[in-house]
């Protein structure tokens, strides 16, 4: 579905050049939910943005069901962490919603069915005339989330979503993306400083090394699902994956893991 | 203080400015202040003694009044059809703004004022000088307020578009406009101040109807009455357009928070 | 996605400070040379505009024009004594208003009557009472000019933190004390950025008043253009003196900003202009 290969991006040029990542690379598969973690300034939102062609790589390439990654592509939606920059405060819910299908559906109706059906889909059905300052930051996340989903994407990034919102919110929301991507099989991207969430929501975690970032490891996140707040989080399993990423994010070493 | 409250209070006070303004020109008796009950009078007589047909306004009013409110629209809306789309060109293009600095400094530094004997030159006294005072000078600070507003764009809210794959023109519509509105409709509100300013100079100098063009009768006989008049309907007007504006900002910009004091 | 133009290119040579005055300075040139062609090739008629190269060698003759230069100070006069008065009157009123909720409610309303009558409708009334002269002039300045410097003092000692004061006076310090330590401090700024609205306000109405009024009410550049005006229909001089009726607004507000920047060089960007 997604293959990343020896992804690089360095900022400006000779002396002064800040790499932000370093030769990663990895492999998505249809329907997967691949964390990301790492500590501050790995890389890891650069990492998203290069995935999504927001930003160009300077080495390295991103193919997306088999074509390479030059722009944004089709079929992908993105969540960013501030959502009160990203959505648009002079438009209602319902047309922030809507907003990428101005692209692709012209019927008005077609569009406001759709939209009403993600945010239905959010559990925010009836919100739709208000103004996102109206809501609180939890469901203004869920509106940048209908509005991803509102899009059809195969490949959805998220970065550091919930970073922004309290801790209960947060759970309901990792929830939230658990339901709508076993419901839609949506191919997830979550980028997060939470180690917990990493472990929680993913069926992989990779964790980058601290700038430049590199893969530092890439694990099988074996934990059983449907996956409970309280019940996941008791079992020995999930306790000694968090320890292993936390033990890994935390590790000042910079080796990143050896390439097959 | 509730609104109610602040209402009957803004009221009261009126009224005893009211009355006390009375009181000082009728103890004064100086033919330079005629007490406010005169004027009142003398307003209803030039101005508004009209038909009902004619929403109660004179030949006078319709003669005067509303060339001038004419005159002010047709320079704002001039001004802010080419100041608008500008502004967001320029705005969005940080370089040619840098060419075009000094020169728009130069132009909003300028006295408002000064154009007019140029324009009176050039296309001699009438509606056509007047309206290209008046265009002249509101242009700039929309040009520059709209300029400031399409240039500060939340960089968030241009990357959500592309991700989302907008076209340019849908960012420009859906994006870049709306969140320069706020600033350019500060802007507007500066040059709605400037077009009354400009107007009565216009029509002081160099019109032959108009309220300034009253005012200036008024002046030259010695009409302290009617010329405490126009003064008034003057600050009326300009309270009654500046209301009209904030309602039309209310309505336009009603997603905008309230960040602090603008 | 940015690859890097032949113009950022070019500019990557220059030390960046040096950018803005070199784009800037470009600019000027080539709206010079452009209207110049324009008037040359009669894009513009000649006997609308004049050319841009004798409007400019008009300036530079003005400069030694002993009347203009006499006009030139009146004007400048004017705005100095009118921003004088207004400064001193406008900013204690304003820091007394803005102090005394009360005070302020009660002439909120009165105050929002008067601002909008345009201060060039009392140049005639005005003139009519006084009569010629400076006085007259500076009279209308202040008038003009104090609103800006009321209302953005008023504003200024409104946004003070509570907090800044409280823990003044929890210090011992009288009210009096706390508005000189605290509440000008903080507003200074808005109080700044007033002072900088009323001088050009001041300028306006200077100019306006001397047009309006003409030479009977003494020196002024409003007088001069209105003289140039009646004896000859050439734009040529009046085009040079309304360039440096620009160029002294332009002067003055730098100068303000500067004086402004240097003062307040300790004040936190936080609180900035209101423009």
């Amino acid at each position: 579905m997604l293959e990343v290969t020896d992804l690089t991006k360095a900022y400006g040029r000779g002396h002064a050049a800040h790499v932000a990542i370093d030769g990663v690379s990895m492999n998505v598969a249809r329907g997967e939910l691949v964390s990301i973690v790492g500590p501050s300034g790995c890389g890891k939102s650069t990492l998203l943005r290069c995935v999504g062609g927001l930003t160009m790589p300077t080495a390295g390439r991103v193919v997306l069901r088999g074509a390479p990654v030059t722009d944004v592509p089709d079929g992908l939606a993105v969540v960013f962490q501030d959502y009160g920059r990203s959505l648009y405060p002079w438009l209602t819910v319902r047309d922030n919603v809507a907003l990428p299908l101005r692209r692709t559906t012209r019927a008005r109706a077609a569009r406001r069915e759709a939209a009403d059906g993600a945010l239905a889909a959010v559990g925010l059905t009836g919100a739709g005339d208000r103004y996102p300052r109206q809501l609180s930051g939890g469901m203004q996340q869920r509106v940048a989330i209908a509005r991803a989903l509102a899009a059809d994407p195969v490949l959805l990034l998220m970065d550091e979503p919930f970073g922004s919102v309290d801790a209960q919110t947060r759970e309901d929301l990792e929830d939230l993306v658990l339901r709508v991507r076993r419901e839609r099989d949506i191919t997830i991207l979550l980028v997060t400083h939470d180690i917990d969430e990493s472990v929680y929501v993913g069926d992989r975690v990779i964790v980058l090394t601290p700038g430049p970032g590199r893969v530092r490891a890439d694990l099988t996140v074996s934990l059983p699902a449907p996956r409970d707040q309280i019940g996941t989080k008791e079992l020995p399993e999930f306790v000694r994956l968090r320890t292993e990423v936390s033990r890994l994010v935390r590790s000042r070493d910079a080796a990143a893991l050896p390439r097959e | 203080m509730s609104t109610r409250m602040g209402w009957l209070w803004r009221c009261l006070v009126l009224a005893a400015g009211a009355g006390g303004w009375q009181l000082w020109t009728s103890a004064a008796g100086s033919s330079f202040f005629p007490p406010p009950s005169a004027i009142v009078a003398r307003m209803y007589h030039l101005w508004f003694s009209g038909p009902a047909a004619h929403l109660f306004l004179t030949a006078d009013a319709t003669g005067n009044i509303l060339p001038s409110l004419g005159r002010i629209f047709a320079g704002l809306a001039i001004a802010t059809a080419i100041a608008l789309p500008l502004g967001i060109a320029l705005g969005r293009s940080p370089a040619v703004t840098g060419y075009l600095n000094p020169l728009l400094q130069f132009a909003r530094a300028l006295p408002v004022v000064t154009m007019a004997p140029v324009f009176i030159v050039l296309f001699k006294l009438g509606t056509q000088m007047e309206v290209a005072t008046i265009a002249f000078g509101t242009i700039w600070p929309i040009l520059l307020n709209t300029i400031d507003g399409a240039a500060t764009v939340d960089p968030q809210q241009l990357e959500t578009g592309r991700a989302f794959r907008l076209s340019a023109w849908q960012r420009l519509v859906w994006v870049i406009v709306p969140a320069a509105l706020p600033k350019a409709f500060a802007g507007f509100r500066l040059s709605l101040s400037l077009s009354l300013i400009l107007m009565v100079f216009a029509e002081l100098v160099g019109s032959t109807n108009g309220i300034g063009y009253e005012m200036s009768n008024a002046s030259n006989s010695f009409d302290m009455t009617f010329l405490w008049s126009t003064i008034v309907l003057l600050g009326i007007l300009g309270y009654l357009l500046n209301a009209l504006l904030g309602a039309a900002e209310r309505l336009v910009l009603a997603w905008h928070t309230d960040r602090g004091r603008d | 996605m940015s690859q890097p133009t032949l113009t950022r290119d070019r500019a990557r040579r220059l030390p960046p400070w040096a950018v803005p005055w070199v784009r800037g300075a470009t600019g000027v040139v080539v709206f010079l040379l452009l209207a110049e062609a324009a008037g040359r090739l009669g894009i513009i008629s000649r006997s609308a505009l004049p050319l841009t190269s004798s409007v400019l060698w008009r300036v530079v003759l003005l400069a030694g024009n002993g009347r203009f230069v006499a006009d030139f100070g009146a004007t400048l006069e004017a705005w100095a004594v009118g921003m004088a008065i207004t400064v001193a009157a406008g900013v204690p009123l304003g820091v007394l208003l803005g102090s005394l909720p009360g005070v302020r409610a009660a002439t909120r309303a009165i105050v929002e009557f008067l601002r909008p009558i345009p201060s060039v409708a009392l140049i005639l009334l005005v003139s009519l009472l006084l009569g010629p002269g400076l006085r007259m002039s500076v009279t209308l300045i202040v008038y003009g000019a104090i609103w800006p410097v009321l209302y953005n003092t008023i504003a200024g000692i409104d946004d003070v933190d509570p907090l800044a004061k409280e823990t003044n006076r929890a210090f011992g310090f009288s009210g009096l004390a706390t508005i000189r330590m605290v509440s000008l401090p903080s507003a200074a700024p808005f109080i700044a950025t007033g002072i900088r609205l009323a001088s050009a306000v001041a300028i306006i109405l200077d100019i306006a008043t001397g047009y309006i009024t003409g030479p009977i009410n003494g020196p002024g550049i409003g007088a001069y253009i209105a003289q140039e005006s009646t004896s000859a229909s050439d734009l040529t001089v009046i085009l040079a003196a309304t360039v440096w009726a620009g160029i002294l607004g332009l002067a003055l507000d730098l100068i303000l900003l500067g004086a402004q920047r240097r003062l307040l060089r300790w004040h936190h960007p936080r609180l900035g202009e209101a423009e």
